[in-house]
């Protein structure tokens, strides 16, 4: 190993695992009751299930490796949207279940080779979470990228609606491969690979459900970011925080 | 504050680790009551030392929310025989996986009605008419670890357990 691996930047590394999969989580809960069909909202429900499992299990981790002040759910519900590292991609509100779907796609494609990889990580917390996690990734997967080219090579009104969905998401997915000073170091002391040698596996994968959706790939290579740094999240952030996190902050320590 | 009282653990006759495992047989899962959790494969060890019985059991999926109840129906079941200074511990590595279902889990499964998990990723047949014409509904289903499919030959719906 080159170097020690510092606290702030393995708990920073943390915290966009953990919020990743937190803030997703969320947004996919938001369909409970109200999928478009029972199968899909139960689905979406599941999906939902798995991603705030993974979240306790990275939160439990961040909060212990901070010093042990906070708890998991200190993390979850006490903090405010600057504090928050998620990618802007998974905050953006669902819109429609294609969006949702497209949105939930992309995230999954980029999952199954960034956890599979994160399995080897120098940090063996590290690496047990993510083993654990890639399993239901890789379900995650098969079932978005199934759902995107049903939609996306469907009916007219629902290719509509993929392609509107596309050209708005497009924007927010290369936020997921800017390394910065954290991915450094986190790369630098084997914890985990930088994220943007996710990309050729990413793109692989898209762009073959892209073609089977028949939705052309977008040519831009614009990235709104400021989501897993924390400088500039999207306004959405706040109106999701302020539902998720209404209770503890309402009655502190409440429990169930 | 001190304690004044010295903890023990057990009554003068220990019990053996064999005698663990066969009441954790008994702690039923909570979302299909037919097999144990030692049927599930989530306990993964049993320790115990002169002053505490230690369990390690491990998640089936991440966010499954039966978790928290199996952890309490241990705790009840084991006090229920005697033992006061219980530790119950997660361990995640290695990952569950549906290999750890025992045999005669896997055939209590079926007979419930829940087709058994498979390699292949599709159910061998109908848990309930025995045919092998079978379509899947959704990859999801009632819990976590469950998938909805359809017997194309009585039309009736089942649950497949997901292989993990």
């Amino acid at each position: 190993m080159a170097h020690e691996v510092t606290h702030k930047a393995l708990v920073e590394f943390l915290l966009r695992q953990g919020d990743n999969a937190l803030i997703l989580g969320h947004r996919l809960s938001e369909w409970c009751g109200t999928g478009p069909a029972l199968e899909e909202d139960i689905a979406l429900a599941n999906t939902s299930l798995d991603l705030i499992g993974q979240a306790t299990l990275w939160l439990e981790l961040g909060a212990q490796e901070a010093g042990g002040e906070r708890t998991a759910n200190d993390l979850a519900y006490l903090r405010d949207a600057w504090d928050f590292r998620n990618l802007l991609l998974v905050e953006l509100p669902n819109e429609d279940f294609g969006r949702t779907l497209l949105r939930e796609f992309f995230f999954d494609a980029f999952q199954l080779p960034w956890l599979t990889s994160l399995a080897s990580s120098s940090t063996k917390a590290v690496a047990d979470i993510a083993a654990k996690s890639v399993k239901e990734a890789s379900y995650h997967l098969e079932r978005s990228a199934d759902t995107v080219i049903a939609l996306g090579d469907g009916t007219e009104e629902s290719h509509q609606r993929m392609s509107e969905a596309l050209d708005y998401l497009w924007p927010y997915t290369g936020e997921m491969f800017i390394d910065d000073d954290t991915d450094q170091q986190m790369a630098d002391t084997g914890v985990a690979p930088l994220p943007s040698t996710v990309r050729p596996v990413w793109d692989r994968t898209v762009n073959e459900v892209l073609q089977l959706a028949q939705l052309p790939r977008p040519e831009s290579t614009f990235a709104h970011q400021g989501g897993r740094n924390g400088r500039r999240h999207t306004e959405h952030i706040g109106h999701l925080l302020a539902q998720m996190q209404v209770l503890q902050r309402s009655y502190p320590e409440a429990t169930w | 504050m001190v304690d004044t009282h010295e903890a023990t653990a057990h009554s003068a006759e220990s019990p053996s680790e064999a005698d663990i495992w066969a009441w954790l047989e008994a702690v039923p899962d909570p979302e299909i009551p037919v097999i144990s959790v030692v049927d599930l494969g989530v306990i993964r060890g049993v320790e115990v030392t002169e002053h505490e019985v230690t369990v390690t059991i491990t998640p089936t999926y991440t966010g499954c929310p039966a978790m928290a109840m199996i952890t309490r129906d241990i705790k009840t079941a084991l006090s229920g025989h005697g033992i006061e200074h219980l530790a119950i511990e997660t361990q995640l590595a290695p990952a569950w996986t549906t290999d750890w279902i025992s045999a005669d889990g896997l055939a209590r499964l079926e007979q419930y009605g829940i087709a058994p998990p498979r390699q292949s990723g599709v159910p061998a047949r109908c848990p309930r008419c025995h045919s092998n014409s079978v379509e899947r509904v959704s990859q999801f289903g009632s819990t976590p670890c469950k998938a909805q499919w359809r017997c194309k030959e009585c039309l009736e719906p089942f649950d497949y357990f997901k292989c993990l």
